[in-house]
């Protein structure tokens, strides 16, 4: 992807993560900003449907050609699907960071939890 | 060596791209490519005794089904296609070469001729300590001058690596807490720790706990405290750390990690910056690792042979790898032994003795420089990374800024992110431009908490003349990036090999020969 982007429907971690919500589900990725800092992501760890995960803490690992980053979840709940796709093509996570390149759907357990998210533009001004 | 920025340059670039030089356009050929069916480099002179067959003296079940297909080749193919696999590295033999961390200074050629005397090179491993006297004697005073660096007396030479050396210290310090009916589950590492930290630390079993880094690029004292518990058996540190930044807390960090019972480690990566001025023992720690190939000029190579010598504190003396040396008196003079009755020991690490011929030249050098050279060594590290540093900032000091601090230990971090923002060109194309100019890279993307890092560690047996030309050839690439970025994007054009692909290396690399 060569461009940076940082749509407006979604809502940012500082962490460098992305969630878009649609009622009790968000599904969430990286941003383009953490994919062009990991380089070429070269293997995802998918993490298993079920898990619970919390905001704040990671839960699942990517491996780019620099290093090994774990990815952090922006709000707290339960896996309820993974990107199966990212085990044999993890370039979609450089390639379409907000579209195929998506990591899990989860059941948010805390919906307060949206309001300490910011929004595109707030993120871009704490990235500049 | 170093190249002027003009659109000359990258118009000449551009056509050397088209064409390959000679060594790219020599593919990769094993040797068994080579030669041809018969085809000798030595002839073995008629044998003095009757001569058996081998299928005699071998039974069926051993014996190949048909012949192994090993290269059929002449002496001058022979040293040929090795000296032409050497001329495609690049080494510390053939220039600069500031690996951050790695600490890639001169190896002295006279430990070689001290490490080929027959009575080091021959000596068998097996040999009964009493026909090894001398050996010992050596390792015995390498230990004892290892210590001394240190300023923890109890040494063993056994770990075969650095990273061997860190587990070591780890078991070590799990042996301890055991012995004290203490179970614990956590150590603690920095965020801008050696990723071998970590990696020791989940092998030993341990749960690894980041420390977060201040604005001044020491430990966070704040955090250290949050996260200090009686569940944590250990700190990992490193000082100077791999930002080149010694931190002046060490003695808080230590009194910190002593209140809860915790042992502190030091990874002597960055010993170098050091010798003979501070004392990792008189900071507080209880462990400390060496890398002899780092400070102690060890040829790095290739994955080994290493040795990770490990110095303790009285505390874990108990639990060293066996066997240990001992020296006592005779009345023939002082005897060296190995002592293998250490009912405490984390046991055997590595085979015989650990790496002998590294010990040798390790134990060279130590002798050659002596404590003042050793301390000198430490203070040019410490002056050439300083002036590097003050060239780069006035030749590049806005597009490649310092990441911490105002001056550096033994190395520096820059970080790339404002050329990167404003051209485009980022680490990765800096350090493959470098090749071009003749230079290795220096390390990249390490520290991770760097963005856009290069860590630079010029060593003190550079030239003012090498780090003024390293200095301008950065300042070239720089220069370059912001009239042509394609020349930095698309480089190296000179080496064996071009650009390589990464990701693909990573996610299907072709690991076997096809014969």
């Amino acid at each position: 992807m060569a461009d940076a982007s940082y749509p407006d429907n979604l809502k940012y971690h500082p962490e460098h993560d992305w969630a878009l919500i649609d009622g009790d589900v968000a599904t969430f990725g990286v941003t383009w900003y953490a994919q062009d800092a990991l380089g070429e992501v070269v293997f995802f760890d998918p993490p298993e449907v079920g898990t619970t995960v919390t905001a704040g803490e990671p839960y699942t690992e990517v491996e780019s050609v620099k290093a090994v980053s774990e990815v952090v979840a922006p709000l707290s709940g339960e896996i309820v699907e993974v990107n199966a796709a990212l085990g044999d093509a993890p370039e979609a996570i450089n390639d379409d960071p907000y579209g195929e390149g998506w990591m899990v759907k989860v059941r948010l357990s805390d919906s307060s939890e949206v309001g300490a998210l910011i929004d595109a533009a707030a993120y871009e001004a704490m990235l500049a | 060596m170093s190249r002027e920025p003009s659109s000359e340059t990258s118009a000449a670039v551009v056509a050397s791209r088209e064409g390959a030089t000679p060594m790219q356009r020599d593919a990769a050929v094993t040797i068994f490519e080579k030669g041809a069916p018969g085809r000798r480099a030595f002839d073995c002179p008629a044998p003095g005794v009757p001569e058996r067959d081998p299928l005699e003296l071998l039974p069926a079940s051993l014996r190949r089904g048909e012949p192994a297909r090993l290269p059929e080749v002449s002496e001058p193919e022979l040293v040929r296609h090795y000296v032409r696999l050497s001329r495609r590295n690049f080494d510390l033999d053939s220039g600069f070469y500031p690996l951050g961390s790695c600490t890639m200074k001169h190896n002295p050629r006279l430990h070689e001729r001290v490490a080929a005397l027959p009575g080091h090179a021959r000596l068998h491993p097996l040999q009964d300590p009493g026909r090894a006297q001398g050996a010992l004697e050596l390792m015995w005073g390498l230990e004892r001058a290892l210590g001394e660096i240190a300023g923890l007396p109890y040494v063993s030479l056994q770990p075969a690596a650095g990273s061997q050396g860190e587990l070591a210290g780890v078991l070590l310090t799990r042996a301890y807490h055991e012995a004290q009916g203490s179970r614990r589950t956590k150590v603690l590492t920095p965020d801008s720790a050696h990723g071998t930290n970590p990696a020791t630390v989940t092998m030993a079993g341990y749960e690894v706990v980041k420390v977060a880094t201040n604005a001044d690029g020491g430990v966070d004292i704040d955090d250290l405290r949050a996260k200090v518990d009686e569940q944590v058996a250990c700190l990992m540190l490193t000082n100077p750390n791999t930002l080149g930044i010694f931190d002046p807390a060490i003695e808080q960090i230590a009194a910190l990690v002593h209140e809860v019972g915790a042992t502190l480690y030091y990874d002597g990566a960055n010993l170098n910056a050091i010798m003979g001025k501070t004392r990792p023992g008189d900071m507080g720690f209880d462990i400390v690792h060496f890398n002899l190939h780092k400070s102690f000029t060890q040829p790095h190579g290739g994955g080994g042979p290493g040795a990770g010598p490990i110095a303790v504190s009285e505390r874990i003396e108990p639990f060293l790898p066996a066997p240990v040396i001992t020296r006592s008196e005779t009345a023939d003079g002082p005897r060296f032994d190995l002592d293998h009755d250490r009912p405490r020991s984390i046991g055997r690490l590595r085979g015989f003795q650990g790496n002998y011929g590294v010990f040798v030249r390790s134990y060279a050098y130590i002798r050659s420089l002596g404590a003042e050279g050793l301390r000198e060594a430490s203070e040019i590290a410490v002056l050439n990374a300083n002036y590097l540093l003050a060239r780069l900032r006035e030749l590049c000091g806005d597009d490649l800024p310092l990441a911490f601090g105002e001056r550096c230990m033994h190395e520096f971090v820059l970080s790339a992110t404002p050329l990167k923002r404003e051209t485009g060109v980022r680490t990765l194309d800096i350090a493959k431009r470098l090749l071009d100019h003749g230079f290795h890279p220096p390390t990249v993307y390490f520290p991770l908490l760097v963005d856009e890092a290069l860590l630079i560690e010029p060593t003190e047996t550079e030239t003012r003349e090498t780090l003024d030309e390293f200095a301008q050839a950065l300042a070239a690439i720089v220069g370059e990036a912001r009239e042509d970025p394609q020349v930095a994007q698309s480089a190296p054009y000179t080496t064996p090999v071009r650009r390589l692909d990464e990701a693909a290396a990573a996610k299907r690399p072709v690991i076997r020969q096809a014969l």
